[in-house]
């Protein structure tokens, strides 16, 4: 496999390309540096997410894709022997900072995994179980918050005549669904989704896909995709990580008709993997 | 092309596509030539072959174009991929309509036979020809090797082939003016002479698909454009 030499990436620019008129960025990445022991994840990433914009990351297994989507809400931090050094610019503080409470983070900076993950508890409670920790609201306004986050999520419709039923009766594209209607049940700023999709069926899918749309007029979304036609249909800003680095970001349009690295062709048009 | 794809039959696909869009590029080449040398040597049973021959050009492009849906729709090509397959659509097109041109200038030599055919006349409609037919190869050789640099020189070159095609015009209504009997033969002429020059601006399109194709920059500036003829009166003499 012949790679071509590592150039510089102008993220700035490609993220003005792609985000004309010109969106504020809403997570800034500087010089990470990401350690499994001794396992070198993630390799001074520099890297912008952009505000209410949805930001795809791709890239093979064990790329450091996810390991990125973790260290934004600080994940990492459950397991010893993980460690990140640099830098993530978040509202005027550093994400990675020991100051900031790590439960306060995760309500700002939600996330959503690959597979559905609902408690063993009804629909309304999964939503409202969060939504406790931070808020003290009375029960109607606990019924307007669920049905409001059911809704934006497209499952009020399938799910308001069985609220008092367990979670785990729903169909696993309901169930994924739920989840992100209890992600943003507790309004957080950003949205990370870890492979969405890639237990569902089509239709569950579309319906996600469309979710996405429709969430970023008020979210930041970021998403980890191996489905390459998802990432250029959901995300107007596609990043490419091989091997721990962060290799080409560009708008979804540019990197998937015309992209500028070797290694990002090669690997969007399935020819190493 | 870069390496190969992970799935080899990928690979087959595409190839099979370009093969075809350059066996097409061929025959519409050779297709060409035959009319501009039925006009001129007044040879109706080459037009007739001519007419005949851009059937199996039709055919093509359906049978490139089907297989070009197929594989958007099985593989979901991108980048280089995808522009391979858009380009061989887009060509195809092209080349197709190329056909139809050569085809329209052999049924017109058709209705010329038996009439006065003076050299003079075909003379300036060759000379056209001879370029179009050069721009033609040129843009095929260039889609076959991906040749960036090599479209972008046919592309400019297409201007030339509109001043000629406007003095052409000027001659012919001037001859129609000395002897209405030359009429018939010039209107006939005039038509020949349009769908060539047609054919040029058809090889320019696919220069400019194969620049996309190469670089995946659409070429966006304006083409330059020549042909005056729609804003041309020649004056009566009095």
């Amino acid at each position: 496999m012949n790679f071509a030499p590592d150039t510089s990436i102008d993220i700035a620019s490609a993220v003005n390309r792609a985000t004309a008129p010109s969106a504020e960025p809403k997570l800034k990445v500087e010089k990470l540096n990401f350690y499994y022991g001794d396992n070198h994840a993630l390799k001074n990433i520099n890297f912008t997410i952009p505000e209410k914009r949805v930001t795809a990351m791709i890239g093979p297994s064990g790329c450091g894709k996810s390991t990125l989507l973790r260290v934004f809400n600080r994940m990492y931090q459950l397991y010893p022997g993980q460690r990140a050094e640099g830098k993530i610019h978040f509202d005027g503080g550093d994400l990675l900072s020991k100051n900031l409470d790590s439960t306060v983070i995760r309500s700002r900076i939600g996330m959503v995994f690959q597979k559905p993950t609902p408690f063993p508890m009804s629909i309304y409670d999964n939503i409202a179980f969060g939504v406790k920790l931070h808020e003290s609201l009375s029960k109607s306004q606990m019924d307007e918050r669920v049905e409001w986050c059911l809704r934006k999520a497209a499952i009020w419709e399938e799910t308001k005549d069985r609220l008092h039923t367990s979670a785990l009766g729903m169909s696993g594209g309901q169930q994924q669904r739920l989840c992100i209607a209890r992600t943003i049940a507790v309004r957080p700023e950003v949205i990370l989704l870890d492979e969405p999709t890639s237990a569902l069926d089509p239709i569950s899918t579309s319906k996600i896909e469309d979710l996405i749309d429709e969430l970023k007029q008020e979210f930041t979304i970021v998403i980890v995709t191996h489905n390459m036609q998802q990432a250029a249909r959901c995300a107007d800003i596609t990043s490419f990580f091989y091997l721990g680095e962060l290799i080409e970001v560009g708008p979804s349009n540019e990197i998937f008709t015309n992209p500028r690295e070797a290694r990002t062709r090669d690997y969007i048009t399935g020819r190493f993997g | 092309m870069p390496s190969e794809h992970i799935v080899s039959s990928f690979d087959t696909d595409l190839k099979e596509i370009s093969r075809h869009v350059v066996e097409m590029g061929g025959q519409a080449e050779q297709l060409v030539a035959d009319s501009v040398q039925a006009l001129i040597k007044r040879d109706a049973e080459l037009a007739q072959k001519v007419i005949v021959l851009d059937g199996p050009i039709d055919l093509l492009q359906r049978e490139i174009e089907e297989k070009a849906i197929l594989t958007i729709a099985r593989r979901q090509p991108l980048a280089g991929d995808l522009r391979e397959v858009v380009a061989a659509m887009r060509i195809a097109n092209d080349l197709e309509r190329i056909g139809d041109l050569a085809k329209n200038t052999a049924k017109r030599v058709l209705a010329l036979t038996g009439e006065f055919h003076p050299q003079k006349l075909v003379r300036g409609v060759e000379h056209m020809s001879s370029m179009v037919l050069e721009q033609l190869k040129e843009v095929l050789d260039a889609y076959a090797g991906r040749d960036d640099a090599r479209a972008i020189e046919v592309w400019k070159r297409d201007g030339e082939i509109d001043v000629l095609y406007t003095s052409l015009f000027r001659e012919l209504l001037t001859y129609m003016m000395e002897d209405p009997r030359n009429i018939s033969l010039c209107t006939h002429l005039l038509f020949c002479a349009k769908n060539i020059e047609r054919i040029g601006d058809h090889a320019t399109n696919v220069a400019e698909t194969v620049h996309y194709l190469a670089t995946g920059q659409l070429l966006t500036d304006e083409r330059p454009k020549q042909d005056t003829t729609s804003l041309t009166s020649v004056p009566f003499p009095s």
